[in-house]
């Protein structure tokens, strides 16, 4: 899933401090998993904007609304009617939640309400790590399941680098270092032969360096 | 293994010699005379001097400049070059740039990470890692080509190096990714700085098993202790650094005012030990700081005089 946490309340009271009529958009998929922009925390950040509203004697209106996702048409229009009561939007879905709202309601300000970090799992209640870099040429299956590109601090393809400590990354003692986990693994499945090649130089055209990138699927479109 | 590039300090390994290179660490400003300096202090007492780049992410003079005022002062450098901070089009393009002033002897590492040094903020790239751009390197000398297929005119002739830490996790890959690295094109390799003396020879042994000692030479990496406060941050703090807990006492038994010599007593022992490894073709004397020890080192390990070679 895609992982956000929370902006700080002070941030976002910036963005919104002259605004009057105010919704905050949370999304019921990934942020409402990682705690950060479901129907509960759109509740919460509505109550500490009125409460600051009410301290500044400004007569501003906050409501709420979650959606089933930001990110597809069908339930963005779900607020057509409404949107333009509002002066501005607050949304805690993630980036790409924020951005679709953004375009659909051209006329109105849409303000982050979360810092979008990273595609991750959920390792325990509370604890969010990272996982994938979506770099468009999946290379898992080379490196035992394991991803290089996401979870070594240097991404580095024929690893692990001189830095790698009792299972830890260079970079910190609470960081496990990929090319540990790649070794084990491979191990486990009796695949260490995977290790004895070198990786051959990396295509980055699919990852971020080539642009904003498009899928296009002829045979599924209408 | 015969030369096949002009660097002096292949020809002197390609001919039996032990081969000996120390560091200058380029200076955090822009005076040329500090390069000089340091340069000075180790003429004639190694064949080559390797220049880092940018070492633990700390913003220097670049590598590649403060080569080219070491080959105009008539000493050979070894570019060291990471892969943190430039593309492959960067890479490639100073690789020409250092071919243009003759510099015969390339050094590729990944580099540290940039949590540790002045720019905590800054972005790496890691478009290729250090195996990759010493295949670049070799595919640009031996075939004459660019990554992307063209020709070089007057292609580079570097003597292409990487690193190796025998020490680093997890140990049962370290020769596999030596393996790697020799076959990707490394033609020698500067190790780690050695303390654990035990597990370097295992090293070495496991990989003269595989062949690996006469495929590539083998440059032993150490490291005199200016102190015992040295020796206990070395071995604490430095990530994927080995030092056993009774070199560390052999420094903190030593008096305060004798510390830097038993420093330098504990690395010239190192350096006559490894002498005798059949595996290791040379050393690579980090001097961190400390570069007028390096005669010193040299001439009492028995290395001095250097041999002459055309
Ligand atoms: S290799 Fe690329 S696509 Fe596959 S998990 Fe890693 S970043 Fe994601
Ligand atoms: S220690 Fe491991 S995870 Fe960290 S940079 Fe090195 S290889 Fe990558």
């Amino acid at each position: 899933m895609i992982v956000a946490d929370k902006k700080p309340v002070e941030e976002i009271i910036e963005y919104v401090k002259d605004h009057s009529k105010i919704l905050v958009l949370g999304c019921n998929e990934c942020v409402t998993v990682c705690e950060a922009g479901g129907k509960k925390e759109v509740g919460i950040l509505a109550s500490t904007l009125r409460m600051y509203f009410a301290n500044q004697g400004r007569d501003a209106a906050v409501d709420e609304r979650t959606l089933e996702r930001q990110c597809d048409h069908e339930y963005l229009e779900e607020i057509r009617d409404i949107a333009d009561q509002y002066d501005a939007i607050v949304s805690i879905a993630c980036g790409v939640g924020i951005q679709f709202t953004a375009e659909k309601y051209l006329s109105i300000p849409v303000y982050p309400g979360v810092n979008t970090c990273f595609l991750g799992v959920t390792e325990q209640r509370g604890l969010w790590t990272e996982r994938c870099q979506a770099c468009g040429n999946c290379i898992l299956a080379y490196t035992g399941g394991i991803c290089p590109v996401s979870r070594c601090a240097k991404r580095i393809l024929n690893g692990p680098c001189g830095g790698s400590s009792k299972g830890t990354c260079e970079i910190s003692k609470d960081l496990d270092c990929a090319w540990q986990l790649i070794i084990d693994r491979l191990k486990a499945i009796d695949r260490l032969d995977l290790y004895e090649k070198m990786f051959p130089i990396k295509d980055w055209s699919t990852d971020r360096a080539g642009g904003p990138r498009k899928v296009v699927r002829e045979d599924v479109q209408i | 293994m015969s030369a096949k590039t002009p660097s002096k300090l292949e020809k002197i390994m390609a001919a039996g010699h032990l081969g000996v290179t120390s560091e200058c660490g380029p200076p955090r400003g822009s005076d040329p005379d500090t390069i000089r300096e340091k340069a000075e202090l180790l003429r004639g007492y190694v064949d080559a001097v390797n220049v880092t780049d940018n070492q633990t992410s700390v913003v220097r003079t670049s590598s590649l400049a403060t080569c080219i005022h070491l080959k105009l002062m008539g000493i050979e450098p070894v570019l060291q070059m990471v892969t943190r901070d430039r593309n492959r089009i960067a890479l490639q393009s100073d690789i020409l740039g250092a071919a243009s002033f003759d510099i015969f002897n390339l050094l590729c590492l990944s580099g540290d990470h940039q949590s540790f040094g002045d720019n905590p903020q800054g972005q790496n790239v890691h478009d290729l890692d250090s195996m990759q751009l010493v295949w670049t390197a070799r595919k640009m000398r031996d075939e004459g080509k660019f990554l992307g297929g063209a020709d070089i005119k007057r292609p580079p002739q570097m003597f292409v190096g990487a690193a190796a830490n025998p020490f680093a996790d997890p140990f049962e890959i370290r020769v596999p990714r030596l393996a790697k690295k020799i076959e990707a094109g490394a033609e020698f390799i500067q190790t780690q700085c050695i303390y654990n003396l035990d597990k370097f020879e295992l090293w070495v042994k496991q990989a003269q098993d595989r062949g690996l000692t006469e495929k590539t030479y083998i440059m032993a990496g150490v490291t005199p202790f200016k102190s015992a406060g040295m020796a206990k941050y070395m071995k604490n703090r430095v990530p994927g650094m080995d030092v056993p807990d009774d070199v560390v006492k052999r420094m903190s038994d030593t008096p305060k005012e004798k510390q830097a010599e038993e420093g330098v007593n504990i690395c010239i022992e190192t350096i006559q030990r490894l002498k005798e490894l059949d595996g290791v073709k040379g050393f690579h004397i980090m001097a961190i700081e400390w570069e007028e020890m390096v005669p010193d080192i040299v001439k009492r390990a028995g290395l001095y005089p250097r041999p002459e070679i055309d």
